[in-house]
């Protein structure tokens, strides 16, 4: 075969996998807001992609504001450590490294189970059963997921501010020994609340992103079990990419000026 | 002859390259049961979920009751649908709910009926496929095949439809629960007054829960007639089907060695 073929196959696939995507995110999108409304299920998600992933999303946020720490403090001034210390872990962690970090251990988590989920309910018919019995699939198993996932990765990432905001003092205060009280007013100072907002508006899209992916490619799986398993793969690295390149864009227009 | 209440006329099917409906024209009469019988891979499956909405047929018209479904929007398509059971090859049930939700779904969901009342009626179709009220607290997977079969003929008639779709009924289970799903059936059938299509490959089941058989081969219908014209039917098709054997017009696409 030669090299424009190539190209060409990639590129129609590349479109028609695109395509796809915009038609399936047009029609969950557009049942969100038509009734009737599921709202067991959304709570039943809420429970299942936020509060579950409590423990993962705190942890990671702890390990990385000590870790942040820990580097700011070795590779800065240690004249006034101090305050650069505090300013740097608040901003670090409520901007970028919350939200990110936060949103790919959720992917890996959420996305990962969604699309294992659905695609089990692919082949095995199940999705074309609720169709028999006057339900639509993407009223029924997409919109309560992509709701409760946009929903609760805000709350996780607040979460995860605070918590890795605490990783950072407790190493402070702890191995580097610095005064507690300089520390909370260091941090209080410098912290503003669009630093804050703006990590929650991010986490709000990648919310839409894991739940979008894990629905997109659960639903269009094929193939029995192998087939699953390639769409629980696609699903968490698609989202990851699209968290990292979303957040990009986002950082790009939201501290613009 | 009797109005017809499903009516296919000339829908066809192709996935990429390979055609999977070519011209199909078929007529099932209102209150008649019409069997389709052919091989894997014929396209019987992908037939019924045209009629069904599930797959958009690349051109043809399907009526159900007189009314063309391809031309009707969402909220049409929906009325119609609520029209139609169906009884999945494995059954397909939702194996998050337990069997008496699973029997319910049509009724809840899509219905909007109260829990209490829809769990009443789904005691009582349990009943009568021979399932005792303790099986509804039960989940599928705790269910052997039979078993799940019966719950999903179950859940196929609990909204007392108009028309039930069977696809291979039968497959999987020993000769004798195969006998209870086909008696299951014609009773059902005849309590509720239903049209019915089903597919199968299944002979002993085609002879017992036919009124009318049509055989599909290559994506086309190549022959229909009554139950008692199958088995001098004077089609070589036919009869290479209905005796099961490997020599004859059909050819399965099988290597020599």
């Amino acid at each position: 075969m030669n090299v424009f073929a190539i190209i060409g196959q990639v590129v129609l696939g590349t479109l028609a996998e695109i395509g796809a995507l915009t038609r399936f995110i047009w029609l969950s999108v557009s049942h969100i807001f038509r009734p009737p409304f599921f709202w067991r299920l959304v709570a039943q998600q809420m429970l299942r992609i936020g509060y579950f992933s409590l423990p993962v999303v705190a942890l990671t946020a702890f390990f990385t504001g000590g870790a942040l720490a820990l580097q700011i403090y070795y590779g800065g001034n240690s004249f006034n450590s101090e305050s650069i210390v505090a300013t740097i872990v608040a901003l670090g962690i409520t901007r970028e490294l919350g939200p990110v970090l936060g949103g790919l251990m959720v992917a890996g988590r959420v996305s990962a189970a969604i699309a294992a989920e659905l695609g089990t309910m692919r082949v095995t018919e199940q999705i074309d059963a609720l169709t028999t019995l006057s339900t639509n699939p993407h009223k029924y198993l997409v919109v309560p997921r992509v709701v409760a996932a946009v929903v609760t990765l805000p709350l996780l990432v607040f979460i995860a501010d605070i918590i890795g905001i605490m990783g950072g003092f407790v190493v402070s205060t702890g191995s580097l020994d610095f005064n507690a009280g300089v520390y909370v007013k260091n941090t209080a100072d410098f912290l503003k609340l669009d630093d804050v907002t703006s990590g929650l508006i991010k986490a709000a899209v990648f919310g839409f992103i894991i739940a979008t992916m894990g629905c997109f490619h659960g639903f269009n799986s094929k193939g029995g079990a192998q087939g699953v398993g390639r769409a629980t793969t696609n699903a968490v690295v698609t989202a990851s990419i699209l968290i990292l390149a979303a957040n990009y864009v986002m950082t790009s227009l939201l501290f613009a000026n | 002859m009797s109005e017809a209440k499903i009516e296919l006329r000339n829908v066809s099917k192709r996935f990429g390259k390979k055609v999977v409906l070519d011209g199909i024209n078929l007529t099932v009469p209102k209150g008649e049961s019409l069997v389709v019988i052919g091989g894997s891979g014929t396209g019987k499956s992908v037939m019924i979920k045209c009629v069904l909405g599930i797959i958009r047929p690349d051109s043809g018209q399907i009526f159900v009751d007189g009314k063309n479904v391809l031309k009707m929007d969402a909220s049409e398509r929906e009325k119609v649908l609520r029209k139609f059971g169906m009884l999945f090859q494995g059954a397909a049930l939702f194996d998050s709910l337990p069997v008496w939700e699973n029997v319910a779904f049509g009724l809840i969901q899509g219905r909007k009926m109260k829990r209490k009342q829809a769990k009443d009626i789904a005691i009582e179709k349990l009943a009568k496929v021979g399932l005792a009220a303790e099986v509804g607290e039960l989940y599928p997977a705790e269910l052997s095949g039979g078993m799940q079969k019966r719950v999903g003929l179950a859940r196929a008639i609990a909204a007392d439809p108009e028309i039930i779709f069977f696809d291979e009924p039968t497959t999987g289970l020993d000769p004798i629960m195969a006998d209870v799903i086909n008696d299951l059936i014609v009773d059902s059938v005849k309590d509720l007054g239903a049209t019915t299509l089903s597919i199968t490959h299944d002979m002993a089941s085609a002879r017992k829960i036919a009124d009318k058989v049509a055989m599909i081969h290559k994506g086309k219908i190549i022959w229909a007639g009554s139950r008692a014209e199958v088995d001098d039917s004077g089609n070589a098709y036919v009869d290479q089907f209905i005796h099961g054997r490997a020599d004859g017009p059909i050819q399965m696409e099988v290597l020599k060695p």
